[in-house]
């Protein structure tokens, strides 16, 4: 409010009134100062929002695939053919270097412009994306009976259907009526037989190996020993019977999975490329198919829900540049709430100890700068230590004593997702002591007199009001060391990320939670797809859409505490205690 | 500590003797012990020290029971120290020191046997701003007693009727107990501060300027309340005001820098002071 009295008293100067001695008009100038750095933060953060969400979002839209037909005469070609067929990215200026004299000269500005287009068959161009001179396209058309594949390797396919070939039926050509119906079931049963390979492999065989695994420590544990005690000997045979029995359970999964798989070969889709090769693929490979120039709006819209949601819940494949993220979103939430559920107990208690009862003095305020500086250590630094003390120490020493049998194969002396939740605990711990520190120092005096007036001990006076006072002050100290562990990368490189992980933390084999595996990471994703994958140009959009989830995430976490703080400050300001 | 009372304890077992004085000092009831009165209060020669600085010289003091008693004195004359050492309040505070005594009933504050929890249950305070906890009415009045751990809920009825009735508030906030205790009005707040503590039925109640920061009518109902609670319980109250000295209190005592200038029947003090400075104090001239 007083900004804007302020505002109006400038905009309208009052001729009685004389500026002051300096020349300087009456009123605050340097609220435009302090506004500007404002605007200037909010801006950028906006537009970085803005950049991510556009980019992250544009990704999953099913656009139009233009059939791009090039002059003859022209010197641009594509595979030695005037046609190109993908969809259209952007459009932009040509580097200089890049053209000859005469296009430099050029009077149309078409011919210093290029256009990006998408044109996926990576297995028959070797190359995803190419570029085109803009001046050199005749005609752009959007053929509708064109079909753009979501496949198992070698990323989408856009082509030109021709038949589909049957195991057990006749052929099916492109214009029959009953070919999209029939492509689209036959495409559903292959997702369906996937989805049960999956299951069997995934699940049942991986328990089946699980087991196996520990009967094979146990042999070996025997067939160590020089000399077997007949108790020893009857344990080898039950454990051999075991193993028997195992594989006897393993076989007939196994060729039922084989022959899932060959059932995924036997129909096979004949397509037809823009260079006029004729192709052929099974459909076991096709994940999703649909017509890019048919669609309606509706249509495209369902499309894009789709595509999202698969790309959430989905696995990746293809070293990470295709399919979903849903392991790096499933880490990063475990991890966190790991995190959470160790830094929680040890910074408040650190807090309470340093406010209530330690005595203030010169130690106390050291101590409580060596936590200032503790929150500035670079989190590299943290990586190394939680290496070299969780990963090779605390768990080399639980393998020693647990799991010696498995030795010299480490189980929790490798890093794993317990170490990285412990590792960021003790790099956020200062965050949560310092924030919970301030929330007990807010508690009014008066409030801890009254409570000592009725009798009350310090303990009772902590537990009943000072805590409960200050939940909301802690738990937005824990929303920050929350976000700040969510989005770190550098020491889960060193103490439990991976770029693809075998498993999920949490799965349904017994027990459960498996806090000694390798998970993966949202910001570690990110890094891999922009930094490490072969192909950086296709893994672009999946960079912003993987940022676009990662901030989401943090987004979501921080409201979920916020609204816990919310809850427990109603609860504490009227409930009982 | 106890540097004022000298361990008098046998050798023999210390810790047996202890936790057998405990035992005693917490039990002790007036109608138990008829010689002993635990609504007496004696001040005997008692210093303070805030680490150098010393705040009270030498105060002597005999404070009869069921009676209102006010301190009065300019700021800083050590009025509301000697105020929050009667239940040990000032323990809170790094670099204190003491010499000299405050017996209740006979028996020292600073008794090396006597838990200060317990001795503070015994005591109901109310401080200068109203501190009511950030919870309902309700359970503002029975904090006490919870703490105590008494949670019978019956009891606890009983209790919050009880206080909220000598206090004056409970026609007023009977029908919203469930509450919470900051949607009452600055004086509601105070008498909840009362009502919680005559809560656990203490024998002395000790009040730090009440009603400063309440207005004529609200302070006009506390010295009601005031007049109403003397009948049971001795109070003493530490007040600027020199009209509600006159009016509440039996007893008053003057202090000017630290000591205990005067302290007679409130009418004498008013009327026929012996000291100049307190007649002067009294009639406005200077403080």
């Amino acid at each position: 409010m007083k900004q804007v009295d302020d505002h109006a008293a400038q905009s309208t100067p009052r001729p009685s009134a004389p500026a002051s001695g300096s020349g300087r008009p009456a009123g605050e100038t340097y609220v435009w100062v302090t506004g500007m750095g404002l605007t200037v933060g909010l801006t950028m953060i906006v537009l970085l929002l803005a950049l991510v969400v556009y980019n992250g979002v544009s990704v999953f839209w099913p656009r139009h695939v233009a059939l791009v037909e090039f002059q003859d005469d022209g010197a641009t070609r594509f595979r030695d053919g005037t046609r190109a067929l993908g969809v259209i990215l952007i459009e932009q200026d040509r580097d200089m270097r890049d053209l000859t004299p005469e296009q430099r000269d050029s009077p149309n500005p078409a011919d210093r412009r290029e256009k990006q287009l998408f044109l996926g068959n990576r297995d028959a161009f070797g190359q995803s994306f190419a570029y085109f001179s803009a001046g050199d396209i005749e005609r752009v058309s959007y053929p509708e009976e064109v079909i753009r594949a979501e496949r198992m390797e070698w990323g989408d396919a856009i082509f030109f259907p021709i038949r589909l070939e049957l195991q057990d039926a006749d052929p099916i050509e492109a214009d029959d009526p009953a070919f999209d119906s029939t492509l689209h079931k036959l495409v559903d049963e292959v997702n369906a037989r996937r989805a049960a390979i999956t299951r069997i492999e995934r699940h049942a065989i991986g328990q089946i190996n699980l087991q196996m695994r520990d009967l094979e420590l146990e042999e070996r544990f025997y067939s160590r020993q020089d000399a077997l005690t007949p108790e020893q000997q009857a344990a080898r045979d039950s454990v051999r019977d075991r193993m028997e029995q195992l594989r006897a359970k393993y076989e007939p999964l196994a060729a039922e999975a084989a022959a899932l798989r060959a059932k995924q070969e036997e129909n096979r889709l004949v397509y037809r490329l823009v260079t006029g090769d004729e192709r052929s693929m099974p459909l076991g490979q096709v994940v999703h198919y649909y017509y890019p120039n048919r669609l309606t709006l509706a249509g495209r819209a369902r499309l894009f829900a789709g595509h999202i949601w698969g790309f959430l819940s989905g696995y990746p494949r293809e070293a990470n540049t295709e399919g979903g993220i849903f392991p790096a979103i499933f880490g990063t939430f475990v991890m966190t709430l790991l995190m959470s559920v160790a830094v929680m107990p040890f910074g408040i208690m650190a807090a309470i100890y340093l406010r209530e009862y330690a005595k203030q003095g010169p130690l106390v305020r050291a101590v409580r700068i060596a936590i200032n500086n503790l929150a500035g250590v670079p989190s590299i630094v943290f990586g190394i230590f939680g290496l070299g003390f969780f990963v090779y120490f605390v768990g080399g020493n639980i393998d020693r004593v647990f799991y010696d049998r498995a030795l010299p194969t480490p189980t929790f002396g490798t890093p794993g997702i317990l170490w990285a939740a412990l590792t960021l605990a003790l790099m956020t711990v200062p965050v949560v002591i310092v924030a919970t520190e301030e929330a007990l120092a807010a508690v009014p005096r008066g409030v801890r007199e009254g409570s000592l007036a009725c009798g009350a001990s310090k303990w009772q006076t902590i537990r009943y009001l000072v805590l409960p006072a200050s939940a909301p002050g802690i738990l937005t100290g824990l929303v920050l060391a929350m976000a700040r562990g969510a989005g770190e990368v550098a020491p889960l490189m060193l103490v439990g990320v991976v770029a693809l992980a075998p498993n999920l933390p949490v799965d349904a084999i017994f027990p459960f939670i498996h806090l000694e595996r390798k998970f993966m990471h949202l910001g570690f994703h990110i890094y891999d797809l922009g930094f490490q994958s072969p192909d950086s140009e296709a893994a672009k959009p999946m960079v912003f859409a993987t940022t676009l989830v990662l901030i989401l995430l943090v987004v979501v976490l921080n409201l979920l505490a916020i609204l816990v703080r919310n809850h427990l400050r109603k609860k504490y300001a009227t409930d009982k205690f | 500590m106890n540097e004022a009372s000298p361990d008098s304890a046998p050798a023999v077992d210390v810790a047996q003797a202890v936790r057998q004085r405990r035992v005693e000092v917490a039990q002790r009831k007036p109608e138990a012990d008829a010689d002993v009165n635990l609504q007496h209060i004696q001040v005997c020669n008692y210093s303070f020290f805030y680490g150098t600085t010393q705040v009270l010289f030498d105060v002597n003091m005999d404070i009869p029971e069921r009676r209102v008693t006010a301190l009065i004195g300019p700021s800083g004359c050590g009025k509301t120290t000697l105020l929050r050492n009667i239940n040990r309040m000032n323990d809170l505070i790094d670099g204190i020191r003491h010499q000299g005594d405050i017996l209740i009933g006979g028996q020292s504050v600073y008794d090396r046997y006597l838990e200060v929890i317990s001795l503070r249950k015994r005591i109901g305070m109310v401080f200068q701003k109203s501190n009511p906890f950030p919870k309902t009415i309700y359970e503002n009045i029975v904090y006490s007693l919870r703490v105590a751990g008494r949670n019978k809920k019956a009891e606890l009825d009983e209790t919050v009727e009880r206080s909220l009735r000598g206090a004056a508030l409970w026609d007023e906030v009977k029908d919203r107990l469930k509450e919470s205790a900051f949607s009452l009005s600055g004086g509601q707040m105070q008498r909840l501060c009362i009502a919680r503590a005559i809560a656990n039925r203490p024998e002395i109640l000790l009040m730090d300027e009440p009603c400063s920061a309440l207005d004529p009518v609200a302070t006009g109902k506390i010295e009601d309340l005031i007049d109403e609670l003397k009948k049971e319980y001795t109070i003493i109250i530490v007040t600027h005001n020199m009209q509600q000295a006159a009016r509440v209190s039996d007893r008053t005592a003057f202090f000017y820098l630290g000591k205990l200038i005067e302290y007679d029947d409130t009418q004498t003090i008013f009327m026929n002071p012996a000291e100049e400075q307190t007649e002067a104090y009294v009639s406005g001239r200077f403080g």
